[in-house]
């Protein structure tokens, strides 16, 4: 008898099928890992569960938890069972704690709403489940508030809210992706060892292979609300049957050819770049402080090269890269591109700022949701002096991305999240510059999207002689296109050189724990 | 199709039409005195019965719409663009001076019962129907401001406009064709609210005899002068009091079902 059986789920949401036919089971113990790229239908399973569907969901088939039958079950029931036989971990940690509540308190909570204790048991309770996901008690007091954390420990609360009470399932959607990947191989250990100690089945929602080949006992593959493929890890890696998980294996570590066009002339020449900020004055006539995001970063990028730029969230390396597009001037040191300062006086340099053009990471938040793709798309012509043909600009930087000059009419909000990527690519490449900068420009988008997006920029590059500079906390993007790699931590540079000489014989100590942390496939 | 938006277009349209008729036709004239025909009460010939000089109360509220309703536009016109200028300013530079100054600005007005600063501007500059706008007008100065400074902070951090940026657009410019387009929305909402608080300060202004003078009808000061003959003529005070009623509701509902329908996470929710 299993601890979760799914057979035969179907899932309709007003109507329009999500989920067909999905079984799957988890045993006490065992850790399932669930993949699948984004509207696969991997966190509606999971929903499907909890019984927490959106408005309009009917599910049919059996879902069936330790002899309850979830679907037969009224909400009254459903809530009992909710927290105590099934705990919950969601993606985005920043959001899934009350920001004005103490995390004590948040434990806590979930302790007095399933049993009848008395408030002190339920603190110690909950004291025992922070403990146990590493907030030992002299650094983590149960007064602390969220904002005092930083994402991996308030994920980790999130996880003592979950386990809090021992929960027979623990379902987790996609808890690492919000995360560094150091905190992320932390948190996935710390999952690993509350599974395996208390006997806990989890199940473990990704769209990263490579996170649950490190840890799944069994890995189901999910496509379009079914599953395609399933069977127990790391074996199923060698026997992998269906043409969907054996191209979703091939792109998850995906090698774009690139054509060498490097020379060795620099373009963008950084020298001892210190950007400071204002603290907010601690008393009214207190003497002004600073934080110092970034402390005197030098480096070159030749002219068409890739260059990355790896750090951790708070490494000051979203910093560097407004310093670089002249949105912030710096306090020391020079920015010079093409011999050229990106900042002359108070004022950015235009000219310069002709020559570069960036990619964000965000492809919902990129765009002005009321304007046109024709007008989204040529917003850089602002820079320019006298304008090309403006049609015929638009229309070949939307083809040179792969979409067609019709799409110029449409509206952001018709397009997917790798359209949208490509549409901030043409945007980009519209004033022919000379150096793209690619900040976190592939890392919100499905592992085949991410490929065809790198292909595209590899082909780009070779194709108007680009000059890339990466911006990324992901390890294996940088590793497969770039040609040099910068280690950035607390804003330094800890390390530079080679890509594939940093990734096998990593110097520093911090390189070395960032190339241990990335998770592997088989 | 949204049930409050639906009610709410109605009532106000219904009285907005009446403003617009009012200036072609009327069934009688509001400036004529009858004394034979006073203090009717409704029948066929007058709908709504006749005020103590005999006009017929059903044209007086259809022309007393019209100076509400002129009102309540030129003092929510004034606020907008007024106070939108001055919130996308400040977003555009928070923690300037000017930034402080406009706040610090915002919170002096709003520091006084509006009521109040109105009767002290009509008394200063005397009673009249352009004095009362102006006075109204002011108070939705800093409430327009404050709603676009808030709403256009977050959108300052988005992508967007840091793409504009990096296009070499100004302040000014990202804040014309990047913000203001996106807090449309929020504007049409809190111009509906305002625009039914300006009715309700006109009839408050009229009420106290500092708003509209007569011989021009107006809803407040009908009221005003109903007060005494309210124990044998009560028609007199409840059909402008009525109106007053169903036009605030009508432009409340409105806004309400405007917010619903113009914000897509609110929509989402409701369904």
């Amino acid at each position: 008898m299993s601890l979760l059986e799914i057979d035969g789920l179907n899932l309709e949401i007003h109507g329009t099928p999500i989920l067909r036919d999905v079984s799957l089971t988890v045993e006490a113990g065992q850790i399932v890992g669930i993949i699948g790229e984004s509207g696969s239908g991997k966190s509606m399973t999971a929903f499907s569960v909890m019984q927490i569907l959106p408005d309009g969901g009917l599910a049919s088939g059996t879902v069936r938890l330790s002899d309850h039958d979830m679907l037969a079950l009224s909400e009254e029931a459903l809530c009992k069972l909710r927290g105590n036989e099934v705990g919950m971990v969601f993606q985005e940690p920043m959001t899934a704690l009350n920001p004005i509540q103490q995390i004590g308190a948040q434990v806590a909570e979930t302790v007095l709403i399933h049993e009848n204790v008395s408030r002190a048991e339920a603190y110690q309770r909950a004291r025992e489940a922070l403990n146990r996901c590493e907030l030992p008690e002299d650094k983590f007091p149960m007064s602390r508030y969220p904002h005092e954390l930083s994402g991996g420990q308030r994920q980790r609360v999130v996880i003592a809210m979950a386990i809090a009470l021992q929960p027979k399932l623990l379902i987790a959607d996609e808890p690492t992706t919000a995360l560094d990947v150091t905190t992320q191989a932390e948190v996935l250990s710390l999952l690993k060892r509350l599974a395996r100690e208390d006997g806990t089945g989890l199940m473990l929602i990704t769209h990263d292979l490579a996170v649950v080949a490190d840890m799944a006992d069994h890995i189901v593959i999910m496509r379009n609300g079914e599953v395609v493929e399933s069977g127990p890890c790391p074996a199923l890696f060698d026997t992998m049957q269906h043409p969907y998980s054996q191209a979703l294996l091939a792109v998850s570590d995906h090698q774009p050819s690139r054509e060498e066009h490097v020379t060795q002339e620099p373009l963008l020449s950084v020298k001892g770049v210190v950007r400071d900020y204002a603290l907010p004055r601690s008393k009214l006539f207190a003497e002004q402080e600073y934080f110092r995001a970034v402390k005197g970063v030098s480096f070159n990028i030749r002219r068409g090269e890739s260059l990355g730029l790896v750090g951790e969230s708070g490494c000051g390396k979203s910093t560097l890269t407004r310093a670089i597009l002249g949105l912030e001037q710096v306090q020391e040191g020079s920015i010079l591109l093409d011999g050229e300062e990106v900042f002359t006086g108070k004022q950015p340099n235009r000219a310069v700022r002709r020559k570069m053009q960036v990619v964000f990471q965000d492809p919902y938040g990129s765009f002005n949701p009321r304007w046109t793709v024709r007008r989204l798309v040529s917003e850089p012509f602002h820079l320019l002096d006298e304008l090309p043909d403006r049609e015929a600009a638009i229309a070949e930087a939307l083809q040179s991305v792969g979409l067609v000059a019709a799409d110029a009419d449409k509206y952001i909000h018709e397009f997917s999240g790798g359209q949208r990527q490509r549409i901030a690519i043409a945007r980009a490449l519209i004033i022919k510059p000379e150096l793209i900068i690619l900040d976190e420009a592939v890392s919100a988008l499905d592992v085949s999207i991410r490929a065809q997006i790198l292909d595209l920029l590899a082909d780009l590059g070779t194709r108007f002689g680009l000059t890339y500079l990466f911006i990324s906390h992901d390890l294996s993007v940088v590793r497969n296109v770039c040609d040099r790699c910068l280690v950035m931590q607390n804003g330094e540079i800890v390390e530079r050189g080679v890509t594939a000489d940093i990734f096998e014989r990593p110097q520093h100590a911090y390189t070395k724990q960032l190339i241990a942390a990335v998770p592997r496939l088989p | 199709m949204n049930r409050a938006l639906t009610i709410g277009a109605v009532l106000s349209g219904a009285f907005a039409l009446a403003a617009l008729v009012s200036f072609i036709w009327v069934p009688y004239d509001v400036t004529g005195v009858d004394i034979g025909n006073r203090l009717k009460v409704p029948s066929m010939a007058h709908l709504l019965g006749t005020d103590h000089f005999g006009r017929d109360i059903f044209s007086m509220i259809m022309v007393g719409a019209r100076t509400s309703i002129a009102v309540a536009v030129v003092a929510v016109g004034i606020g907008m663009l007024i106070g939108v200028p001055l919130g996308l300013a400040a977003a555009a530079r928070k923690g300037s001076l000017m930034d402080e100054l406009i706040m610090r600005g915002n919170d002096l007005v709003f520091a006084f019962p509006s009521l109040l600063i109105a009767i002290m501007i009509t008394a200063v500059f005397g009673a009249s129907a352009v004095n009362a706008i102006i006075a109204i007008g002011i108070f939705n100065i800093p409430v327009f401001a404050r709603l676009v400074r808030g709403a256009a902070l977050s959108l300052w951090t988005r992508d967007y406009v840091l793409a504009a940026r990096v296009s070499g657009k100004g302040a000014a410019r990202i804040s014309f064709e990047h913000i203001l387009p996106n807090v449309t929305n929020l504007l049409i909402v809190q111009g509906t609210i305002q625009f039914s608080l300006g009715i309700l300060a006109e009839a408050g202004l009229s009420y106290v005899g500092l708003g509209a003078q007569p011989p021009t009808p107006s809803w407040g000061r009908m009221l005003a002068e109903s007060q005494t003959m309210f124990s044998f003529a009560p028609h007199l005070a409840i059909f402008p009091g009525l109106a007053i009623l169903l036009t605030v509701l009508g432009l409340n509902l409105m806004g309400d079902g405007l917010r619903d329908v113009l914000d897509p996470r609110l929509r989402r929710a409701r369904r």
